[in-house]
């Protein structure tokens, strides 16, 4: 399996591609810059958010009970999924008891995660993603880069061409609003049409036993309001204690992700309408593992708002795909390695512990240091390769003896100048597109000895 | 007289001896009694940043025993006294090794917040590029970063800003990571040269002469690009700007 560093590679093959894509979403951090400078507050949201998040995290199992029993007062079907199994085969039912082979489903990427769609469809049940940039991935047949903006890997032209294929748009048609309006009206059949809608959940509120969808296209109200049936899938961490706990998630949220002062629809759901069936899926998935992970816990607290990819110097020159999770960026590589080590070792290391991540997360989650700590666990577990280890007890033993150190970089330094065909080579993944620092005379420590006349 | 320890870090000490000896020098202008223990070699950071932070144990014991003695450690590299910070433990003293937590300054915090320097007698006329390196912005704010709402200052500019006919260019993108990111700039090899192309080009593109910053190690794998490319740009660690004359 090719890893971050090797798919990276092949995406910047084409460094004009990799130029627009790293401009695309520096200038949506930008925008998140403008808009949260436009609050004096803003440093102090963040705090409160990370500390309501983290209240919740450490009484989750009442809030989770709270909710639940509210949302049954409130008419709603709760059911418990352990594991994207259990999620994917409770909706499955839901559908089956109902005769129903068609469903539309707004964003959620909690269902990406589960890989929902390729179990239903395996299953004769067609889904229709209702996002814009959903559907275009979706058309693509290609999982999303990017949990705010799923398809900002592909040029509109690229689009246009999809469309043609698609949706019957003229060949060559590449203008946003023409091939948008090709995507309503092909969803306004699908919105008619489906006798069930599919959403994800940004805050569930334990006081009053509603939730909160937020998007920009109504798309998830489009397909609810027209629906017999609303499955709401959400992970166990979207919890938040109360009502008057969203204004301050709300003014965080969209600001993080796109630089907008709120979500153009922060819709509230409560009790199902008349005649209307309401199901709540609450997923674990790993989640109650790594909330059980102390210097992982706080990862949980992520309100999926993007800004950490957006800002990451190496999300924006290697692209979403390059991670191959669900999640992408710097949170979905300190969320990846808990679900499986093995397949996603390579994730915390995708990273150059910039910190910049951590900066802009609303909620403050600490990644770069939890990127840190992953590497640790990872190798600890053994998840690393004999080059590296072997590479790195050789460099230990040098630094554990200061002689040997010094010996072995004045050998080193000659080398460079006797030899340099030893470093200059393709072997040496430096010099590739990097030249050499050019090897001093003397090092600092021979220096000081002869001038300062050191007897130590 | 208070007493400085100087670490140079163990690819400064091979690859980069004038800036530990403008570095060394600096301090001796402000009546700083300055040693160089012999017996050091690396922070251990090349290790621990891979993973392997338990292979650091003897360069730990090492660090603890050669700097115990000082009023204050002062290293020319914001990477490695962050993680001297935030990582240096020892079993044989870990009462030493905690106070040297406390007690390590990366060169331009010290020169600022410490030895409150007001005035250098040093000049430098070129057109300067400032790099605002990772772990001494975000990890010791040595400056404000443009993530936070939050009000502006810099360290390093306000050392560079004593220094006659020395002009600051300004940058598109003020402080991005330049790629270098320890052993990241070689497992990750595309991605790390790229960002870093990106980083030199900044500068390149604002008319930069010379482009510095308090960690040698961005400014090597940003002096390999400059140099593949053909530039005349320069890099040049902040202490050899702030000791010229």
């Amino acid at each position: 399996m090719k890893d971050h560093s090797r798919l990276s590679e092949v995406f910047n093959e084409d460094e004009q591609r990799v130029n627009w894509h790293d401009e695309t979403l520096w200038w949506i951090r930008q925008k998140r810059d403008k808009a949260a400078n436009m609050l004096p507050e803003w440093e102090l949201l963040r705090e409160n958010a990370s500390q309501i998040k983290h209240h919740t995290l450490s009484n989750l199992a009442n809030y989770l009970e709270q909710f639940e029993s509210k949302a049954l007062a409130n008419g709603i079907t709760v059911h418990w999924a352990a594991n994207a199994v259990e999620h994917n085969e409770i909706v499955l039912s839901i559908l089956n008891r109902n005769g129903i082979d068609q469903i539309v489903k707004s964003k959620s990427m909690l269902t990406e995660e589960c890989h929902l769609n390729a179990f239903l469809e395996s299953n004769g049940v067609g889904v229709v993603d209702s996002d814009l940039g959903e559907r275009i991935v979706q058309l693509a047949e290609e999982p999303p880069s990017h949990i705010v903006l799923p398809c900002i890997h592909k040029k509109k032209e690229e689009i246009g061409e999809l469309f043609h294929k698609h949706l019957g748009t003229a060949h060559g048609e590449a203008d946003p609003q023409v091939l948008t309006e090709a995507a309503r009206q092909d969803l306004r059949s699908v919105f008619l049409t489906r006798r069930a809608a599919l959403t994800g959940v940004n805050f569930a509120v334990a006081e009053t036993g509603e939730i909160v969808i937020c998007t920009n296209e109504g798309n998830a109200d489009m397909g609810v309001h027209l629906a017999d049936i609303h499955i709401a899938s959400m992970g166990i961490e979207k919890i938040i204690p109360k009502r008057k706990d969203l204004g301050i998630f709300l003014r965080l949220l969209a600001r993080s992700a796109t630089g907008q002062p709120i979500t153009t629809y922060s819709s509230h759901f409560k009790t199902p309408r008349l005649g209307q069936e309401m199901h709540m899926i609450l997923v674990d998935n790993g989640r109650s593992r790594q909330l059980g992970r102390e210097e992982f816990r706080n990862s949980l607290k992520c309100i999926r708002c993007g800004a950490c990819m957006n800002t990451c110097p190496v999300y924006r020159r290697s692209g979403g795909h390059s991670y191959q999770y669900t999640i992408s960026g710097p949170i979905g590589s300190i969320l990846a390695p808990n679900l499986d080590m093995q397949k996603h070792a390579d994730l915390p290391f995708a990273s150059t512990l910039c910190g910049s991540c951590t900066n802009v997360c609303p909620v403050k989650i600490d990644i770069h240091n939890q990127l840190y700590q992953w590497r640790q666990v990872l190798v600890a577990a053994g998840k690393t390769t004999a080059t590296k280890r072997w590479g790195m007890k050789i460099a230990s033993t040098l630094f554990a003896y200061p002689a040997l150190f010094g010996a072995a970089g004045k050998l080193g330094r000659s080398l460079m100048k006797i030899t340099p065909y030893l470093f200059k080579n393709r072997l040496n993944p430096w010099y590739h597109q990097r030249e050499m620092p050019a090897p001093p005379e003397q090092s600092f420590r021979e220096w000081y000895k002869k001038q300062r006349n050191n007897k130590d | 007289m208070m007493t400085v320890g100087l670490f140079v870090p163990c690819y400064v000490d091979q690859f980069y001896p004038k800036a530990a000896i403008a570095t060394l020098e600096l301090l001796e202008k402000f009546n700083v009694k300055v040693s160089f223990p012999a017996k050091q070699t690396c922070c251990g950071q090349p290790m621990a940043n891979s993973g392997f932070s338990h292979l650091t144990q003897a360069s730990d014991e090492l660090f603890t025993e050669g700097f115990a003695e000082f009023d204050y450690i002062v290293c020319p590299s914001g990477s490695c006294v962050l993680h001297l910070k935030d990582h240096l433990h020892s079993v044989k003293h870990p009462q030493k090794a905690e106070e040297i937590r406390s007690k390590i300054y990366e060169l331009v915090e010290f020169l600022v917040d410490i030895l409150q320097v007001q005035d250098l007698k040093a000049r430098f006329p070129h057109k300067v590029g400032v790099h605002q390196s990772c772990h001494g912005l975000r990890g010791l704010k040595l400056a404000q970063m443009t993530e936070l709402v939050a009000p502006g200052f810099s360290k390093p500019v306000h050392l560079l800003n004593m220094v006659d006919d020395l002009e600051i260019i300004s940058l598109s993108r003020k402080d991005e990571c330049c790629g270098f990111g320890g052993t990241f700039c070689v497992t990750e090899e595309a991605v790390s040269v790229k960002m870093g192309k990106d980083r030199v080009a900044d500068h390149v593109l604002n008319g930069a002469e010379y482009i510095t910053g308090v960690d040698l190690s961005c400014l090597m794998h940003m002096e390999g690009i400059l140099k593949r490319q053909g530039s005349m740009v320069q890099i040049i660690h902040i202490a050899e700007i702030l000791n010229a004359n």
